[in-house]
């Protein structure tokens, strides 16, 4: 670095990544650095104790977040965050875990496993990067790509029904539901505070580019254009209906926060009901 | 290595007459196994069963996950959240679990999973036994790792060797198997639990130094890294790729080179202290039989019978089947005439006898394809034709 | 008569890590201010990193900073402000 390039305050973001490994493996306009940038005010601003945060990621283009954050991180199997986080959480009750990963990672190979925690209500934040496609490998279809859309593994277009994210995660029982595109800063941010202090299983989708494959292969300009171009189509609908949250090709994105309530969480539900059938000789349980 | 006394509360102080599935629950919460996760399959599932039943009662979690993959994924996390933890499961959900034990040995996280084995392939015999996952315990996840895996005969060896194994993969940082089979997980013994006090179980190997100095894979003197758990503070960072000390991907055929040969050798370099082997009257031996598991039991009628006629035959038993007793076999190839290995497989550990035998001593296969255990005449009559 | 309306105090600064730059231009595109602009020069990895090119239109909002996908521009603010600072309007 020369003199001139010498920054005479300090980089904020240092205190959450690992800088010894930025710069990142994500191109040139590639929203998922974004997305980590509000997780980071969500951090800040949430102010919770950070050696209590853990992260946990599968495979792909948003797989690698976990290893860019200074917190305990895991980066483990395609599709098996969320389990991983399911055995640290019941370890150790007192940490906040966070499934940071990709569309591709939760719900292709790993939907199983989404909609279980989600049942359990297994007190987990979830935050997807959902860029409909699997970009790591090249852009291939996914479960979220939407129909009409290009896709390596699609050339002339997709035209299998995609899952909308909100509406599994409710049906599956998850007690905090959010969708943003990574443009919405600051509400990305507050979803994720929002997601850390509650107790249950929560769903942030972060509508993301991929600049590289599926900008391009359905060109649809650069990583800026597109950050806009989701942003533009986005109308936020707080508490709507998720049976309405279907993307379709360069149609609208709702957004918002749809769901916000209150359950008991899988360690929670476990205390009490064995409380009420074995009484004293249960030995209660990360409480 | 750090020996402690069992913790009480997980230790059932007694006599009592259980099957090999329930004595390998209660090994696992003897030996302080405070988290299980699993997902059922014949002959496994009393195991789980157990567990469910007993671990309210001793403090820790048991769950039912979706399916294998998260059940040997969760007991990853629970493992790196600080809690020891298990699985039980049969062939198909072992071949489930193959991708995430190959994290398990890449991240060096301890953990125990115990095969209660059934023929296969595929659903095969799923209330029958087999011995046919014995390779694949080996070398089922992709890339090159060693696993120890652990074989007992009886409920009681089920309850041991699940303390043992428990141990073993705290020393190593690697998962340990227990592989038993249907008929012993489903036979009732006396098993004889003693009291906490007389159980010794490995802690963890705790990284104790300052937290900043902390490498999640520097290696300690004995080629095993100190391990943390998530929330100490330590901000650490693992992976299932290819990692250097500070736990940080590096893709490249130069940490390869540094990273695969360990994973290995921290367990073939201490393969003498990690085999148990049962002889029984192997000093003057022509013929040796080699077995494990339900299997030792059903030769011990075939042996009887040969050293009535005058045979001279001794017997070795594998406790622990990988690592591979290689160093053994080889001084035995060098007197005995044969070897004879019985097994309920198509033909697996006989493989490495063969192998170990290197030509100097005779290695006969007595195979069984599974369902039941093998007739004693059929083994006799390899005996015999091995004596030839 | 001295108007100072249009004067505003120092409260911070934007400072751009060059090299870490990949040339997005997401911060250019969306300050409020069009305080930065792309530069001609490149970095060492070949990319062409922002310049503030009108320091004085700055309102400090971060928001190039909470946007930029490489952590390469932060700003410093040296007085506390109130939340809800001005430029918030924008995502
Ligand atoms: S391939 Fe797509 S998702 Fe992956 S880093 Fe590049 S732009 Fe981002
Ligand atoms: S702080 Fe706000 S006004 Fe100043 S350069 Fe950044 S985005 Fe523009
Ligand atoms: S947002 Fe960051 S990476 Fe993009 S042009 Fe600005 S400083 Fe460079």
């Amino acid at each position: 670095m020369t003199k001139e390039d010498r920054l005479e305050a300090k980089n904020p973001s240092e205190k959450f990544l690992r800088m010894d490994r930025i710069p990142h493996i994500w191109c040139p306009g590639c929203g998922i650095g974004t997305v980590v940038t509000s997780f980071n005010e969500a951090l800040k601003k949430s102010k919770i104790d950070l050696d209590d945060v853990v992260v946990v990621s599968g495979i792909g283009c948003t797989g690698r977040v976990a290893g860019y954050v200074k917190l305990d991180s895991f980066h483990s199997t395609h599709g098996r965050a969320i389990p991983f986080a399911t055995g640290l959480k019941l370890a150790n009750p007192n940490l906040n875990v966070v499934v940071f990963s990709g569309d591709g990672d939760i719900f292709g190979i790993g939907g199983n496993h989404f909609i279980h925690a989600a049942r359990r209500n297994m007190d987990i934040t979830v935050i997807c990067v959902n860029n409909f496609n699997y970009a790591m490998t090249g852009g291939q279809v996914a479960a979220t790509t939407p129909i009409g859309a290009n896709a390596s593994t699609a050339p002339y277009g997709n035209f299998e029904f995609s899952f909308s994210l909100p509406y599994l995660a409710e049906a599956a029982g998850a007690t905090y539901v959010a969708r943003w595109t990574a443009l919405h800063l600051r509400r990305v941010t507050k979803s994720i505070q929002e997601a850390l202090a509650k107790p249950g299983f929560s769903l942030i989708e972060v509508i993301t580019p991929c600049v590289t494959l599926y900008a391009r292969r359905n060109r649809l300009g650069d990583g800026l254009n597109l950050l806009k171009y989701y942003y533009d189509k986005s109308v936020i609908e707080h508490g709507a209906d998720t049976r309405t949250l279907d993307i379709s090709y360069q149609g609208k994105l709702v957004v918002g926060k749809f769901i916000d309530k209150e359950k008991p969480t899988f360690l929670h539900a476990m205390n009490e009901h064995m409380t009420k059938i074995l009484g004293d000789k249960f030995v209660k349980y990360g409480e | 290595m750090k020996k402690v006394k069992a913790d009480p509360k997980g230790v059932l102080t007694g006599s009592h007459y259980l099957d090999g599935d329930y004595a390998i629950a209660e090994g696992g919460l003897a030996a302080g196994c405070r988290f299980f996760a699993g997902y059922p399959i014949t002959p496994s599932t009393e195991t789980a069963e157990r567990f469910a039943e007993r671990i309210p009662s001793v403090g820790g979690v048991f769950i039912q996950m979706e399916d294998e993959l998260a059940s040997i994924t969760a007991l990853i996390g629970a493992a790196w959240g600080g809690k020891k933890s298990m699985t039980v499961t049969s062939g198909p959900g072992f071949s489930l679990m193959m991708e995430n034990i190959g994290l398990a040995c890449m991240m060096e996280t301890p953990l125990v999973i115990a095969n209660v084995q059934r023929g296969g392939p595929s659903t095969g015999l799923p209330t029958l036994t087999g011995q046919q996952d014995m390779m694949q315990a080996k070398w089922g996840s992709h890339g090159d790792y060693e696993i120890i895996a652990l074989s007992p005969d009886s409920p009681q060896e089920c309850f041991d060797l699940t303390i043992e194994a428990f141990n073993l993969s705290e020393i190593y940082r690697v998962p340990v198997f227990v592989m038993t089979d249907e008929c012993v997980g489903h036979m009732h013994e006396k098993v004889v639990i003693p009291p906490a006090e007389e159980i010794e179980v490995v802690e963890r190997k705790w990284y104790e130094g300052p937290k900043d100095k902390y490498l999640p894979y520097k290696l300690d003197k004995d080629g095993i890294p100190f391990m943390v758990k998530a929330g100490d503070g330590y901000r650490f960072h693992t992976t299932g790729l290819t990692h250097d000390e500070r736990g940080y991907p590096v893709i490249n055929a130069e940490c390869q080179a540094e990273t695969i040969p360990r994973l290995s050798d921290k367990i073939t370099d201490n393969a003498d202290k990690i085999i148990m082997l049962e002889e029984d009257q192997i000093d003057n031996a022509e013929i040796v039989v080699i077995s494990y598991g339900i299997t030792s039991r059903v030769s011990i009628r075939a042996v009887q019978l040969a050293r009535k006629a005058g045979m001279k035959i001794g017997t070795l038993r594998l406790k622990t089947v990988w690592p591979f007793p290689e160093k053994r076999i080889k001084q035995l190839a060098k007197k005995i005439k044969a070897f004879v290995v019985p097994e309920i497989n198509y033909g697996q550990v006989v493989l490495e006898v063969e192998r170990c035998a290197a030509g100097k001593a005779g290695t006969y296969h007595v195979p069984h394809m599974g369902g039941w255990v093998h007739d004693p005449n059929d083994i006799l009559n390899v005996i015999k034709e091995a004596a030839k | 008569m001295v108007y100072f309306g249009n004067i505003k105090p120092i409260k911070g600064k934007v400072h751009i890590e060059k090299n870490r730059c990949k040339g997005c231009a997401f911060c250019v595109e969306y300050c409020p201010k069009d305080v930065l602009e792309m530069s001609e020069e490149f970095n060492v990895k070949g990319y062409h990193p922002p310049f503030v090119k009108d320091e004085d239109a700055c309102v400090y909002c971060q928001l190039c900073e909470s946007i930029c996908p490489e952590f390469a521009i932060f700003v410093t603010i040296k007085e506390e402000e109130e939340e809800g600072e001005k430029g918030e309007s924008r995502p």
